[in-house]
């Protein structure tokens, strides 16, 4: 039980290139955090610098109320879930989860409570005597979560624990974690690349791109309201629509734009803000052409090229529509479902 | 690759039987001959059916040696190679994987430096610096010991470099939670660096003891007093010692003797080294 404060902590390597600047961040005590971002944005070199995996280049981190700028990973109070487990392949599972313990001369009975204890909570205590390379991926997977469980941590600290599992255990493990985190109340940090992952687990998460904070938030707050292209961009799946406030004019949208803050040269839409009928409210109406029909089951997507731009745009509409490849349609867009941004900046407007 | 074909596999056992029968045979002849009596070779053709001397003339080198040619009995020798082929197996084995350990999971100044050094060092064997560690060795007083039959043969390139590469194929990540884990560096070493390298182990020791057993020229030279005579140059201090005619049945039954504990080394280690095959996984 711990928070965990960052205070402009940078991060430069040997050669100069600059993995992390000038990130803060006050973690609450049991608060999962989901750090989220493409490959290079340096959240796992942030998380690695929490556990200290990497040496902190400047700035002061401090976990719980101790500053562990210079302690080594095992007195900082963390445990860590490693992306491909890190499990000792030549010990079983008892002595994977017990390792960390006996090293920190817990006594025997002690170390047996906490191992049983914890196998029992991920539902692997028929496997205590096997070794990890009997385990399928999901038992794996767990065993690595137990040895984080046993020690009973100030704080979690996962690297992208469920990429190497198939989509459907990766969605089961994932709810798992966050019951598990939610009973335990651990402060958490949580590397993902994955904005599903990210939009499900978090209490708060993290966009990082390029080394720096784009948007901290609730995962509501983040996909409600993007603070920038880019977090737009990220989080959501088909990604937003970005849309030239200058071509909306030439299609006569003007009036409806006028409600816009001043300086919005971008409009990000939501695929499921797009809509097939001009519902009530006031909206803006486009027309397009469809260039591909994708069903996936309870949803589609349509790929349209809009009039007069040929710019694409992805919708996402319930169940079925009766649309023809090819064919023009009409689109509206509620205005209340608009994003501003500038272009220039990179970041929303108002 | 070829399947079901009767032919192709015929060949492919003959030209196998052939190469097995070519290795096999000299030490057939080896057996075989050191169970004669004296007499059988003064003739000059090598039987190849066992005689009646056997238990004899192993007892003959055994116990009693020819002590007249100046060859003690070979029980001492056969101790003395072990002694020696041990210490530079395990002094081998230690220095080269703790090296390797250093190089590969410590960051200190001139590494790469020190690896290519001991790198380059591979290039030269004993041979070629065997005057100025000779000169070293005589300059200590090693001259006549174990100390100086092995210590100088201990320094190995090749397996600080098989070790090396062997480290750098166990994921970063096993380190990292070790560290997270509470062990320190030489905790990881003993705790998860070594029983993952058992397999390694188990196979350069193998390579190793051969390589120490096999020392020939190093300990003709350094070893003058019959006490510290190893094996391999008593099989060659046999065949030439004395005025008389090789007695051939003692010198093979030697050859025997002193190629068994490779032999047993092999059967011995390769369990060893199946099992951590099979049972290590990175």
């Amino acid at each position: 039980m711990a928070t965990i404060v960052m205070d402009d902590l940078h991060k430069v390597y040997a050669g100069g290139v600059k993995a992390v600047t000038g990130i803060s961040l006050d973690i609450a005590d049991g608060e999962m955090i989901v750090l989220v971002g493409p490959s290079g944005c340096g959240k796992s070199t942030l998380l690695r610098m929490v556990a200290g995996l990497e040496t902190i280049s400047d700035g002061t981190l401090k976990i719980g109320d101790r500053m562990v700028n210079n302690l080594e990973p095992a007195e900082r109070d963390i445990a860590m879930v490693f992306q491909n487990y890190a499990l000792y392949p030549h010990m079983t599972v008892f002595d994977n989860l017990a390792y960390g313990l006996r090293n920190r001369k817990f006594p025997k009975d002690e170390i047996n409570r906490r191992v049983h204890e914890a196998a029992e909570m991920l539902e692997i205590a028929a496997y205590l005597d096997r070794k990890p390379r009997n385990l399928s991926g999901g038992q794996r997977q767990r065993v690595a979560m137990g040895r984080a469980l046993v020690r009973e941590p100030a704080a979690f600290l996962f690297d992208e624990p469920l990429s190497n599992l198939d989509a459907k255990l990766r969605v089961q493990m994932r709810v798992e974690i966050r019951q598990l985190q939610k009973r335990l109340k651990t402060t958490s940090l949580y590397v993902t690349h994955d904005q599903l992952e990210a939009l499900t687990m978090a209490d708060r998460l993290v966009v990082l791109n390029g080394g720096k904070i784009e948007q901290v938030g609730t995962p509501m707050d983040v996909f409600n309201k993007p603070a920038s292209v880019f977090v737009a961009g990220f989080i959501g799946s088909p990604a937003m629509n970005m849309l030239d406030v200058a071509y909306l004019r030439d299609t006569g949208a003007a009036q409806g734009l006028s409600g816009l803050p001043q300086g919005t040269d971008l409009i990000g839409v939501r695929p499921d803000d797009l809509l097939l009928n001009a519902p009530e409210a006031p909206h803006l109406s486009l027309t397009g052409d469809v260039v591909l029909l994708e069903p996936a089951g309870s949803e589609s997507h349509i790929y349209v090229s809009l009039a007069g731009s040929s710019q694409p745009v992805t919708m996402r509409v319930q169940g079925l529509p009766n649309v023809l490849e090819g064919a023009r349609i009409n689109l509206s867009v509620p205005l209340s479902a608009l994003h501003p941004f500038a272009s220039a900046t990179g970041l929303r407007v108002g | 690759m070829v399947e079901n074909d009767r032919w192709g596999s015929l060949f492919a056992h003959l030209v196998l039987i052939l190469g097995v029968a070519l290795v096999i045979f000299p030490v057939y002849v080896a057996v075989i001959a050191s169970t004669h009596p004296p007499g059988t070779f003064v003739r000059g053709v090598m039987p190849l059916l066992p005689g009646p001397n056997a238990l004899e003339n192993y007892r003959t080198v055994i116990f009693e040696g020819r002590s007249r040619a100046g060859t003690p009995p070979i029980g001492g020798m056969l101790w003395n190679s072990f002694v020696m082929a041990m210490a530079i197996t395990v002094g081998k084995l230690s220095i080269s994987i703790l090296s390797a350990f250093a190089i590969v999971y410590f960051r200190f100044p001139f590494r790469m430096f020190f690896f290519w050094v001991i790198f380059l060092t591979l290039m030269l064997p004993v041979e070629v610096r065997i005057v100025p560690t000779f000169q070293v060795v005589a300059d200590l007083g090693m001259l006549n010991s174990f100390a100086g039959l092995s210590i100088p043969l201990i320094a190995s390139a090749t397996a600080t470099f098989l070790f090396r590469q062997f480290f750098m194929t166990v994921p970063e990540e096993l380190m990292e939670a070790a560290r997270v884990d509470g062990a320190g560096p030489m905790k990881f070493f003993k705790d998860i660096l070594m029983p993952l390298s058992i397999t390694n182990i188990a196979a350069l020791f193998v390579i190793m003891f051969i390589y120490g057993w096999n020392q020939y020229l190093w300990p003709l030279l350094i070893t003058t007093d019959p006490e510290y005579y190893t094996i391999v140059m008593g099989i060659q201090r046999m065949v030439t010692g004395g005025d008389s005619e090789p007695l051939w049945h003692l010198v093979m039954a030697t050859v025997v003797l002193a190629a068994l504990p490779p032999i047993l080394v092999i059967l011995f280690m390769q369990r060893l080294f199946v099992k951590g095959l099979t049972e290590t996984e990175k």
